[in-house]
């Protein structure tokens, strides 16, 4: 069978010494450094980037992708250890991963996040194999106007998941577009936004934004509060599962694998709004939907299978199209073009070894980040015994570190303090950052395929509602927005988060 | 003039109001473009209106709903976390990471209320240092001035490895 033979090729080169010894140095590095509160999977890869331009290509991606899965594992130990998530497909882990780990669970809370993102990722390596070549057919036919339409559904789920009021998500949305619009129009070159100032020519990093508002933000609202975040953490009375969060983890995490899956796949979704929603899904379908908020088993379960499964199916787009589904992706996209290879559809059939060996490594990556942190779980969980007074001038300080790194400009420094300070008001208004960090993401990427989709059209929007794929994607979007705001539906999600 | 009663969303509404009406106002050279070619303008003009709208329901709904108090400003650790973030950045290039991460360590931790002299704190500090020294500007290769442009010239002759 075609598969099983690429995937043989596959892990004949992935599992060379060499490879498999690079893999382990990023997942490693990965980890250690995406476990620092503040550090997500991003400003992880951003870090250590140079440090694989010396690599063979092979082995560079791979190490890129050890790092990518390391960090994104270390970013789910910070949240529910610290409740600060490194990047936002953490972001709901930490809701009731760390209720566990105040409840004396962390152990147990970290063995089920790893136990779930392994079968995640084991599963979507498999999917990816089967699926990716034909998949980049049928994403091939996605035209602009069947993107955008998925961008304002993904936008609008989103909202759905927003805790609080639905004007101020809605809001936080149309904020996140506009600040996402800063820089060079990749259309006609225009200064946007900018005020002169070329260190803006680029846009503004959408990790200085997330550790703005996320970290930064974050602390100064703990400090408001008084240290709340030490007293309340309790001993760690046992690193694995009961039996009973075996069993309940068991149907979150197969829902939260396919959900990840199916969204990782889209452009902009990924590893972020795979988590999201399977979050909102347990939340919905779970027998156990009472304790949500409260240090729930599938509240950790479903999330972490999700964002593993997005974070890996993300390599879809990117390996067969080209198109980054995140700011990770765009770095991976960095690093190949420093390799000399072009991504996109070609890859597929110029550089079979390249990519299947890199798929194949997806799976050893997993197996070595379960091999590497289960033993090492009370390692990390160390950190969190360490009083919020000391660790907070230390987030701080791999906080401007890390945003000084992006790009080695103090410039960036000062707007994280900029971003943080927002970050503090929005938290004081209760209006959420996530959604407005989603369209961040988006707002250019919109931008660009709504241009393209009325320049086909020649300026009829009606496109967006005559090809079936894009009205069936922006019927649901409609329907997602009527069902939230419906009164009855409404003040059952108000309860949902009240509970939450 | 009936009185704000719901005022988290009167400020969320004046942010918004603002933010939509500054973007209109800096984007307002923006070549518009048309539908069918739309130009730099042309999709920020939409947002800041869409931005306006959704400012502008928030307000009126600040007048009509009830809503929660928004609660005491923590303006000592806001201020001070901000600012030691920012003497951070203005210190690297000139002091180098050593002292710059010296005034944003001892600084934001003044904001806590817990704040006081303590040795195991100091040595963790300069650990800290010692180790942000090694691990990012040794091993990872940022390029953060250990000394800074106005250690540089003092220092860089007695302490030639911290060049």
């Amino acid at each position: 069978m075609d598969v099983v033979s690429n995937l043989l090729l596959g892990l004949s080169v992935a599992v060379s010494v060499q490879n498999l010894w690079w893999c382990l140095v990023g997942c490693f590095l990965g980890t250690a450094i995406g476990v620092l509160p503040g550090l997500g999977p991003a400003a992880t890869i951003a870090m250590l980037l140079p440090a694989t331009i010396g690599l063979p290509p092979l082995s560079a991606l791979i190490m890129l992708a050890g790092i990518f899965y390391g960090a994104q594992y270390g970013g789910s130990t910070t949240a529910i250890l610290v409740n600060l998530p490194g990047e936002m497909s953490s972001v709901v882990t930490a809701i009731d991963g760390h209720q566990m780990a105040r409840q004396g669970k962390a152990g147990r809370a970290l063995a089920i996040a790893a136990m779930a993102s392994f079968f995640a990722g084991s599963v979507c390596t498999l999917l990816i194999a089967m699926f990716a070549p034909p998949l980049a057919a049928v994403a091939l036919q996605f035209g602009p106007a069947e993107y955008f339409s998925l961008m304002v559904l993904g936008l609008v789920a989103s909202i759905v998941l927003a805790n609080g009021s639905i004007l101020h998500a809605l809001g936080m949305i149309v904020l996140g577009l506009l600040l996402g619009l800063i820089g060079t129009d990749v259309n006609s070159g225009a200064q946007r936004y900018t005020f002169g100032l070329p260190e803006l020519a680029d846009g503004i990093g959408f990790v200085i934004v997330a550790m703005g508002m996320f970290g930064v933000g974050e602390i100064i609202a703990n400090l408001e509060t008084g240290n709340r975040g030490h007293k309340t953490v309790m001993g760690i009375s046992r690193l694995l599962p009961t039996g009973d969060d075996l069993r309940r983890m068991i149907a979150p995490t197969l829902r939260g694998t396919a959900l990840g899956s199916a969204l990782g796949i889209l452009p902009g979704g990924g590893a972020t709004l795979a988590s999201f929603s399977a979050y909102a899904l347990e939340k919905k379908v779970s027998r156990n939907r009472h304790e949500f908020g409260n240090g729930a088993v599938e509240g950790v379960a479903a999330p972490e299978s999700a964002n593993n499964a997005g974070a890996q199916m993300s390599f879809i787009p990117m390996l067969t199209l080209g198109i980054p589904a995140n700011p990770v992706m765009a770095l991976m996209i960095g690093a190949m073009i420093v390799q000399g290879i072009q991504p996109g559809p070609s890859v597929i059939t110029e550089q079979p070894t390249l990519f299947w060996g890199l798929i194949a490594s997806m799976w050893v990556g997993n197996l070595m980040l379960l091999v590497l942190n289960l033993p090492l779980i009370g390692f990390w969980v160390k950190l969190i015994s360490v009083p919020y007074k000391y660790l907070y001038p230390m987030i701080l300080a791999f906080c401007a570190i890390g945003v000084y790194s992006l790009s080695n400009t103090t410039f960036d420094v000062f707007l994280m303090v900029l971003f943080g300070g927002l970050g503090y008001v929005f938290k004081k208004l209760d209006c959420e950052p996530a959604p407005m960090l989603l369209g961040y993401i988006l707002g250019p990427m919109m931008e660009e395929y709504l241009r393209r989709t009325l320049l086909i059209a020649k300026g009829d929007p009606q496109v967006l509602i005559t090809r079936p794929i894009s009205a069936t994607l922006l019927a649901l979007a409609v329907i997602l927005l009527g069902v939230v705001l419906l009164p009855s539906l409404r003040a059952s999600r108000e309860a949902a988060f009240k509970d939450g | 003039m009936k009185a704000i009663s719901s005022p988290k969303d009167f400020w969320a509404g004046v942010i918004y109001v603002g933010t939509g009406l500054a973007a209109l106002w800096w984007g307002s050279e923006y070549r518009m473009g048309s539908a069918g070619r739309m130009g730099p303008g042309y999709f920020p003009r939409a947002l800041a209106v869409l931005l306006l709208c959704i400012g502008i329901i928030a307000l009126v709904r600040a007048f009509v709903a009830k809503g929660s108090p928004i609660g005491m400003t923590a303006w000592k650790p806001l201020l001070i976390v901000l600012a030691s973030c920012a003497l951070f950045g203005l210190t690297l290039p000139r002091l180098g990471l050593g002292a710059a991460l010296l005034v944003l360590c001892l600084g934001s931790a003044a904001a806590s209320r817990e704040f006081r002299f303590d040795p195991v704190a100091a040595m963790g500090l300069v650990g800290l240092i010692v180790f942000c020294a090694i691990v990012f500007v040794k091993g990872l290769g940022v390029p953060m001035p250990l000394l800074g442009s106005w250690l540089e010239p003092v220092l860089g002759d007695a302490l030639p490895w911290l060049r």
